[in-house]
């Protein structure tokens, strides 16, 4: 399984990473429990948490490192590694299982070629899980991005996936 | 012309926003002056995206509608036109409390929010003590929505009592149970209700300061939680000065990082607090050591928006609903392989039969209905045969089950028992904080010894029944002390499968 391309910042020079995300967290610095939110901010702007971030980060909340690392490694949605271009969340919890969800993970997987958390070679895509997204009336349901789609079935996710590797 | 369509994120995840521009497009072909409004969902998602069009001050229903309907929508014609939508069966059924304005008010419009009797509420509690707020939540009745069934007003009291310089109230808005969404429309629907009721709560316990926790599955919910406390401040409705009374309480929106477990408030508390969201033990209680170790109030959003038109109507009106110790209304949660799906809002005490057959009208494939999980993942699956268990607290203990966040989740007879059992386990293996042992390791366990079974080791049952009662009695939280109750419901109540998986593999 090829990881997905490296996003073109990544060039930029460390010290500017560690510039970036030391206005970040002064931007966060009158939050009481400040360090989801600046976690959710670096990644808003790199597409996952650098490794290089985390002691920056520990730094200047007088942290352990190891305490920043334990907490981005405890939450599904923070990444250590990029994404592909667009991330393809379908939802695995009982509502959707109950109106054919499986059926769609299945195709998906299929057609996509990965299995889940895994990017297509060409980095255009990533597959998550996710359970409920609070469509569960209407299910099967998938998120790309922020948009949310409901009643998921083959034909649509045919066509969404020819979308999104286009 | 006014017209009326949906921002909330399920008619947008079928199309509303489709719709919009189609009806606008045909607005401008024809010289029609049109208004849009984005509401809330009235709640019946198998007609969403549905459309209001108003005629003669009555607001008409149109759906499920699709782009190529706006010339039908906006001459009302066609099979998809619907009549008054308050004269739809659904919505007439209805005790809309809680829910009273979702789908009729544009959500961010706080002069719409005050026409609607809303800030009634937070006006009377500026005239009222600590005490008597408290009186006249537990007089109401109310208990927590978010699971549990804990009575409000006591927590308030306790939180209330304790001496601390500073003070909390926390927002559960993780909603992480499959079939349940009543969170999420009402953030989306009506988020004043809840900026509402969080600043009654402070000021009864004499906290200044609320977050919402809310899950960031949910950006739609997000963004209009976010702007909706922005305008409160603007309004002064939040800040320094609530309403001119002089006294303070101002809130923030947080959002979560796709934990489940984060849901149980020790969890969630650790997870403000900027940490793994690891669970803690109990005692102390958060309301007494809570965020930052400080008094703190967590409340589910469901609990927090009813807090206002208990005292806008009063205690006894709220109390008026429902039946025994489980007091007022309930918003049910209808989802999964149903016909007629989404939010209903009632007194408690109908049975499983009456919302499975008669609300939901059965399943959407017209197959038979074989369980009804009830609960989140966390709750027991149902069998038609308990279908005339009243919804209520204790009559579904009573039953081996628990009502939970009030969400169902309704299967046909494809459903694979075995499969749903595996899944139990499997979710928690997942989602485990790892904090404690019997969930951290059990669920790994129940994952293996399920595995075994469905290929041909049904001696292994007792051995699962065993791991279970592990499970219930030792875990931290009830995400594995409750794991067992869809695992053994499965297993009781649906033994034909387990025999079938015994046959399949032999
Ligand atoms: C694993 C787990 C997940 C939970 N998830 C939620 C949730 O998403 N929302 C919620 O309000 N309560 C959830 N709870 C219940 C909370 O711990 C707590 O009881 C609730 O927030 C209290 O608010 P209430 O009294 O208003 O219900 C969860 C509990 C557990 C054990
Ligand atoms: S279970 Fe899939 S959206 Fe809720």
């Amino acid at each position: 399984m090829m990881r997905a391309r490296a996003l073109p910042f990544r060039k930029r020079p460390m010290t500017d990473l560690a510039d970036r995300v030391r206005d970040i967290v002064a931007d966060h610095a009158a939050l009481e429990g400040p360090l989801l939110p600046i976690l959710h901010a670096v990644q808003a702007e790199w597409g996952h948490v650098p490794e290089a971030a985390v002691p920056v980060i520990a730094e200047a909340l007088n942290l352990s490192r190891a305490e920043v690392y334990g907490v981005v490694t405890f939450y599904h949605d923070f990444r250590e590694r990029p994404a592909g271009q667009h991330v393809l969340k379908l939802c695995r919890a009982e509502a959707c299982q109950a109106q054919g969800g499986a059926g769609i993970a299945k195709l998906a997987q299929a057609r996509l070629g990965i299995g889940w958390h895994e990017t297509t070679p060409d980095g255009r895509v990533t597959l998550e899980p996710v359970y409920c997204l609070g469509l569960c009336a209407c299910g099967p349901s998938a998120m790309v991005g922020d948009q949310v789609i409901g009643r998921m079935d083959r034909e649509k996710l045919e066509t969404l996936i020819e979308g999104l590797r286009a | 012309m006014k017209v009326w369509v949906p921002r909330d994120a399920a008619a947008r995840a079928l199309g509303a926003d489709e719709v919009v521009t189609a009806l606008t497009d045909e607005a401008a072909k024809r010289g029609f002056d049109l208004t849009i409004v984005r509401n809330g969902s009235r709640g019946m998602v198998w007609l969403e995206p549905l459309v209001e069009v108003e005629v003669d001050g009555v607001r008409h229903a149109f759906g499920p509608a699709l782009p190529s309907d706006a010339a039908a929508i906006l001459d009302l014609s066609g099979p998809k036109a619907l009549g008054p939508t308050d004269d739809l069966d659904w919505m007439k059924r209805q005790d809309r409390l809680t829910f009273q304005r979702v789908g009729v008010i544009d959500p961010l419009d706080l002069g719409e929010y005050e026409a609607h009797g809303g800030l009634a509420g937070l006006r009377r509690a500026l005239g009222m003590s600590g005490q008597d707020i408290v009186d006249e939540i537990k007089e109401s009745g109310l208990r927590g929505r978010g699971g549990a069934g804990f009575p409000t007003g006591i927590k308030w009291d306790t939180v209330r009592l304790a001496e601390a310089p500073q003070k909390y109230v926390v927002c559960n808005a993780d909603e992480g149970d499959s079939g349940t969404f009543a969170d999420r429309m009402l953030m989306e629907g009506d988020p004043f209700s809840l900026v509402e009721g969080m600043a009654i709560a402070g000021l009864c316990v004499g906290a200044t300061k609320g977050y919402v926790y809310l899950r960031s599955e949910y950006p739609d919910a997000i963004a209009t939680m976010q702007e909706a406390v922005r305008r409160a401040r603007a309004a002064r409705v939040l800040g320094a000065d609530v309403l001119g009374s002089g006294r303070a309480f101002d809130m923030e929106i947080r959002v979560g990082a796709g934990a489940y477990v984060c849901g149980e408030e020790t969890s969630l508390l650790n997870s403000l607090e900027g940490k793994r969201g690891i669970v803690r033990a109990k005692p102390p209680l958060p309301a007494l050591e809570g965020l930052f170790g400080k008094p703190t109030v967590v409340n589910n959003v469901i609990s927090l928006a009813t807090v206002p038109v208990i005292l806008e109507k009063g205690a006894a009106h709220y109390a008026g609903f429902g039946r025994g110790r489980s007091k007022g209304t309930v918003t049910l949660q209808i989802a999964g392989n149903v016909a007629r799906g989404g939010l209903f809002e009632t007194a408690f005490g109908l049975s499983l039969g009456e919302i499975v057959d008669d609300l939901a009208g059965g399943t959407r494939s017209g197959r038979p209905v074989k369980a009804v999980q009830v609960g989140g993942p966390l709750g027991a699956y149902f069998p038609p045969a308990k279908f005339a268990t009243p919804f209520g607290y204790e009559e579904f203990d009573a039953e081996g089950g628990l009502i939970g966040h009030a969400g169902l989740v309704v299967f046909d007879d494809g459903v694979d028992m075995v499969r749903q059992a595996r899944f139990a386990m499997e979710f928690c293996a997942v989602e485990s904080c790892g904090k404690c042992t019997p969930c951290r390791i059990g669920a790994v366990r129940g994952v293996e010894t399920i595995d075994r079974i469905a290929a041909g080791e049904p001696g292994l049952l007792p051995l699962l029944a065993d791991l279970c009662e592990t499970m219930r009695d030792g875990s931290l939280c009830a995400l594995g002390g409750f794991t067992p109750f869809p695992v053994m419901s499965a297993v009781t109540h649906f033994p034909d499968d387990f025999a079938k998986a015994r046959e399949a593999a032999e």
